[in-house]
């Protein structure tokens, strides 16, 4: 039973992943920069999620708060740090990302405090549910659930809706899917808000989760998901939740197996390295950019 | 010179070494770079260990350099097969796997680090004497191969690696040279840093180093040495100048990387540049 507790808590951290790295792959494909900064707005989200929540006393509003002030934070990002940069190569946004990244985890530190903040009232992730012989928490329960209905909303999003259907086109050939009316403003207004939105759940869910939210939360988080983009095969939505899974139980066992030579960060690196020395252009592949 | 004088100057010359190092694999060659605190680390980890086991200084100097420039080698290897954003976040992985691979070896004395390196014998001063010295040599090295025939050819596999290839330059080869000599450097001073220090905890040498030496690299304009070795110069100061900052390190530091790349992405040598064209204009 042990070795499926194992199993339950990498599908918990793997769909966290998820909400992480699909945000970052859709930009990615989009503008082909590495948006490091993603994990400030995914710290963002848990301390607007606990702002809230501790305020108004709930925590639904608290998650909901979250996600649209993430979504709101992704666009300004995009307005005033990659617009301008577009035209440059690529390492110079990428730089300038890491730089916002490191920003707001010192202002989180400097105005919220370095010890972090928690729940007021969160009874959550202390409600046990006996579940097919698992015990599971409620936080665990509505991750994977959260994860799930979001993801599949975005795909049903990207392949039945007008709009979606022009953000596809405009990741596959933007110049193409100009000339046939798609908006690329708007197309990458949509794109950062409904990536940061799930950023911004995803930080919200993880604070929930361990009751905490701390300024450096989104420090590690970040490297990860780029890690899952990168052996997802950039760009690919179907390699980054097939690779997001992926490391959430290979770390998940490989704590308990190697954790006495290697910490928990240092497997999930040597796991992207494993697989890009096997795969040098991911798991899906690249077509050629 | 004070105590304080001679560990600023140190830690200043060490930070040269460190970013003109960086600036030979990212600035010259184009292989972008973000796990530099690695290969620094394992030549502090190198030198460290052979110093504690009785090696003397020369040869325990030469142990850190070697340790880094294989590892370095390695890398290039993944850089031979990797498109420049693959290898961006493959150099993270590498910074966090040395991390956290030091962290659980207990001969590397795992969290507590190694502390039992034993003093140089050349006395604080003599041991800054020896880093700043070893930083000249470094810059006056880079300066070299930037005008030699390495130089030319490291920049055409940074400006475009399929025309290189056309005329005929062996770009996997420089690729891994420029790995091995700018990691190789890292180590020397990763080595110097352990005698230093006498004293090394595997989180000296994690990404935000890492971070921060590719920050000294652009702030100074990738590419130029001189450039570089001014902003590590800077960056290391101005902390110590402004003591408040201190607790706000952090900020500025981010907020500066994001007002340069903004504004100045060719750094403080793209700025020195448009300075004199407008001086010879007017």
């Amino acid at each position: 039973m042990y070795y499926v507790d194992l199993a339950f808590n990498g599908l918990v951290f793997g769909c966290m992943y998820a909400l992480m790295a699909v945000g970052l792959t859709l930009v990615y494909g989009l503008l082909r920069i590495l948006h490091i900064a993603h994990a400030a707005v995914y710290a963002f989200g848990a301390y607007v999620a606990v702002i809230v929540a501790n305020a108004t006393g709930g925590i639904v509003f608290g998650v909901i708060a979250a996600m649209a002030a993430a979504a709101v934070l992704g666009i300004v990002i995009y307005r005033f740090l990659y617009e301008p940069l577009l035209s440059y190569p690529p390492y110079i946004p990428m730089i300038a990302s890491i730089g916002l990244l490191v920003f707001m985890e010192d202002g989180f530190r400097i105005a919220f405090g370095e010890q972090g903040l928690t729940f007021a009232r969160n009874p959550y992730p202390t409600q046990l549910h006996e579940f097919l012989g698992l015990t599971v928490n409620t936080v665990q329960i509505a991750i994977v659930i959260a994860a799930t209905v979001c993801l599949l909303l975005l795909a049903s999003f990207t392949t039945r809706t007008r709009i979606g259907i022009g953000w596809r086109a405009t990741v596959s050939d933007p110049r193409i899917a100009e000339s046939f009316g798609v908006d690329a403003i708007k197309v990458r207004h949509l794109n950062f808000a409904i990536g940061s939105a799930l950023a911004g759940l995803a930080g919200a869910l993880i604070g929930l989760l361990n009751n905490f939210v701390e300024p450096t939360m989104g420090f590690v988080v970040s490297y990860k998901a780029l890690a899952i983009i990168v052996v997802g095969g950039l760009g690919s939505l179907r390699g980054t939740l097939i690779a997001s899974l992926a490391l959430g139980l290979v770390e998940s066992y490989g704590t308990i197996f190697v954790g006495r030579f290697l910490d928990r960060d240092a497997i999930a690196f040597l796991f992207l390295i494993a697989v890009l020395i096997a795969r040098p252009r991911g798991l899906a592949g690249i077509k050629a950019a | 010179m004070s105590a304080y004088a001679t560990s600023v100057l140190a830690i200043m010359g060490i930070n040269i070494m460190l970013a003109v190092s960086l600036n030979m694999i990212t600035g010259f060659c184009g292989q972008f770079s973000l796990g530099h605190a690695a290969f620094y680390g394992a030549g502090a980890y190198g030198a460290a260990f052979f110093a504690a086991a009785g090696a003397p200084l020369p040869l325990a100097l030469a142990a850190g350099i070697i340790v880094a420039g294989l590892l370095g080698l390695v890398v290039g290897f993944a850089a031979l097969r990797l498109r420049a954003d693959f290898l961006a976040v493959t150099t993270i992985g590498v910074s966090f796997l040395f991390v956290g691979f030091v962290r659980k070896q207990p001969w590397l004395g795992a969290e507590m680090g190694i502390s039992r390196i034993p003093a140089s014998g050349l006395g604080s001063e003599g041991n800054t004497l020896l880093i700043i010295a070893c930083a000249l040599v470094t810059v006056v090295a880079s300066l070299y191969v930037d005008r030699s025939w390495m130089g030319f050819a490291f920049r055409a596999v940074g400006d475009d690696e399929e025309t290189a290839r056309t005329i005929a330059i062996p770009v996997s080869r420089y690729k891994l040279v420029a790995f091995t000599l700018g990691t190789a450097i890292a180590g020397l001073a990763g080595g110097l840093y352990a005698y230093f220090t006498q004293f090394i905890v595997p989180d000296s040498f994690g990404f935000i180093l890492s971070v921060a030496l590719m920050a000294m690299v652009v702030i100074g304009g990738t590419g130029s040495t001189l450039g570089v070795v001014a902003a590590a110069i800077l960056l290391t100061l101005l902390p110590e100048i402004f003591r408040f900052i201190n607790e706000y390190r952090l900020l500025i530091f981010g907020g500066l990387l994001v007002l340069v790349m903004r504004f100045a992405p060719g750094g403080l040598a793209g700025l020195a540049q448009a300075l004199a064209l407008r001086l010879r204009k007017s």
